[in-house]
């Protein structure tokens, strides 16, 4: 892939920067500390955290954002144990994650946990029939409520970045 | 001792074997599980949309705990490290904390950052303490061979738990498994991920992962796996029928709960811990420690 310096966005890497966890992506010095570390990678050779970084760093917002790559973060934490630079690489690629949501690319696994969530307040219905089998084997009965605080977060934080993105 | 029982969304309707043990070990440590009615998810699928939507979550949980004056236990290393992150968040960030309040004084709540939360696992190793637990060893699991599965989030990020065990080769797992009396059988690549967190994103990926670890510890012989968290145990447990016909090989690997195994050398019966809703059987387990 050639790259052109037309096509770069030099605010990508503040963008990212400016996201909590962000913070500390102008302290790589591509090592590939991170890469050599990560357990994905060794299944899918696609998945490459200093590439990542790299890509980031360069400005190629699109191709970063629009990569399936950023979401098969497990968040293990191997790189961010063994990243010399203390780049916080896990929570690098979660800022990565949280900006690609603002610019309305959302893996649809998260649209659907967030609808859950909104639902049930719980990422899995507990209703009378989780509670009866709950019961039967001599658990508690748990409060099944939809609470109107967690339906208030994700309106005020999530839904209007699903809906397309910011702005 | 006395803390606030957080169950998360995954414990109560796919790891009940898990919550029942944990809570019939407790009782009888003396250690006080206190239910909160009101608790709900720790905010852990929120952090990759919204970093301060989580937080918002994380603090809702945080502040019903607040208010009872009691810190919290989990059972899933996910809600464990989210509701931990998030605390040392708010406590670094003022501003965090200013806005997660604002978010909350909408319900009548408030987060003052008092709360500390610890996997129960860690609580047994730390705060009661492996002497005193070993005191309550009444029946050794001498001869069984484990392989510990500590889970990324219960060691990592070492941010967070410095203070508590090697984020690369962590000891914590393999102490608790042997004061059962059984052994804690050493394997490679033990802090490797079970790939839980992309199960939803790329199953086959996180599907490769498990397989690695299973095949792993098929080779080394031992009578199951131990796991602390619930999502762990989904992936190799859950998904090891799956994994087999995948990658065509034959596992039968039981997958136990550290509390059930506790529970056993503890003197509790296998129906008493759960042992029949284990997905693949522990039957050696289940027959010697058997009440009818």
């Amino acid at each position: 892939m050639t790259i052109n310096v037309k096509d770069l966005d030099r605010d990508f890497k503040y963008q990212v920067m400016r996201e909590p966890g962000g913070e500390y992506l102008s302290r790589c010095f591509a090592c590939g500390t991170c890469t050599a570390s990560c357990p994905v990678r060794e299944i899918d050779e696609r998945f490459n955290p200093r590439k990542i970084i790299r890509m980031t760093l360069l400005g190629m917002k699109k191709e970063v954002l629009e990569s399936e790559f950023v979401w098969l973060c497990t968040a293990c934490y191997m790189c961010q144990e063994r990243c010399p630079q203390d780049v916080m690489i896990t929570e690098l690629m979660n800022a990565i994650k949280n900006v690609a949501v603002k610019e309305g690319f959302v893996h649809p696994s998260y649209t659907a946990q967030v609808e859950a969530l909104k639902n049930f307040s719980r990422l899995y219905e507990v209703g009378e029939f989780e509670n009866k089998k709950r019961q039967k084997i001599g658990l508690p009965a748990l409060d099944t409520e939809t609470k109107k605080e967690f339906v208030q977060v994700i309106d005020d934080y999530v839904s209007g970045l699903l809906k397309g993105g910011e702005e | 001792m006395k803390y606030a029982f957080f169950l998360g969304c995954t414990v109560p309707v796919r790891a009940q074997n898990y919550e029942l043990s944990a809570r019939k070990v407790a009782e009888k440590l003396g250690i006080e599980l206190v239910d909160v009615p009101d608790f709900r998810c720790c905010g852990y699928p929120v952090k990759s949309v919204n970093f301060k939507g989580h937080l918002v979550m994380s603090a809702i949980n945080l502040a019903l705990a607040e208010k009872q004056g009691l810190n919290i236990t989990t059972l899933c290393n996910a809600c464990s490290v989210t509701m931990i992150e998030a605390n040392e968040e708010l406590k670094a960030h003022p501003d965090f904390l200013e806005e997660v309040n604002g978010e909350l004084s909408k319900f009548g709540l408030e987060y003052k950052g008092t709360v500390e939360v610890k996997h129960f696992a860690r609580v047994l190793y730390e705060d009661y303490g492996l002497d005193k637990l070993k005191e309550h060893i009444t029946r050794p699991l001498e001869g069984y061979r484990f392989a510990p599965h500590y889970g990324c989030h219960f060691i990592r990020p070492s941010k967070v738990y410095a203070e508590f065990d090697d984020p690369q080769y962590p000891v914590s797992l393999d102490r608790l498994v042997e004061i059962t009396g059984a052994e804690a059988v050493d394997y490679p690549e033990k802090q490797l991920c079970c790939g839980g967190g992309i199960l939803g994103i790329k199953e086959e990926v996180a599907l490769a992962l498990s397989n690695k670890k299973l095949g792993i510890v098929k080779e080394k012989n031992a009578d199951g796996m131990i796991s602390i968290c619930p999502f762990c145990s989904v992936m190799y447990e859950g998904n090891q029928k799956k994994i087999e016909k995948t990658y065509e090989k034959e596992y039968g690997i039981p997958v136990l709960y550290y509390t059930q195994i506790l529970g056993l050398s503890m003197g509790f019966s296998s129906e008493e811990m759960g042992l029949k809703l284990n997905r693949i059987k522990p039957r050696a387990l289940m027959e010697a420690f058997s009440n009818g």
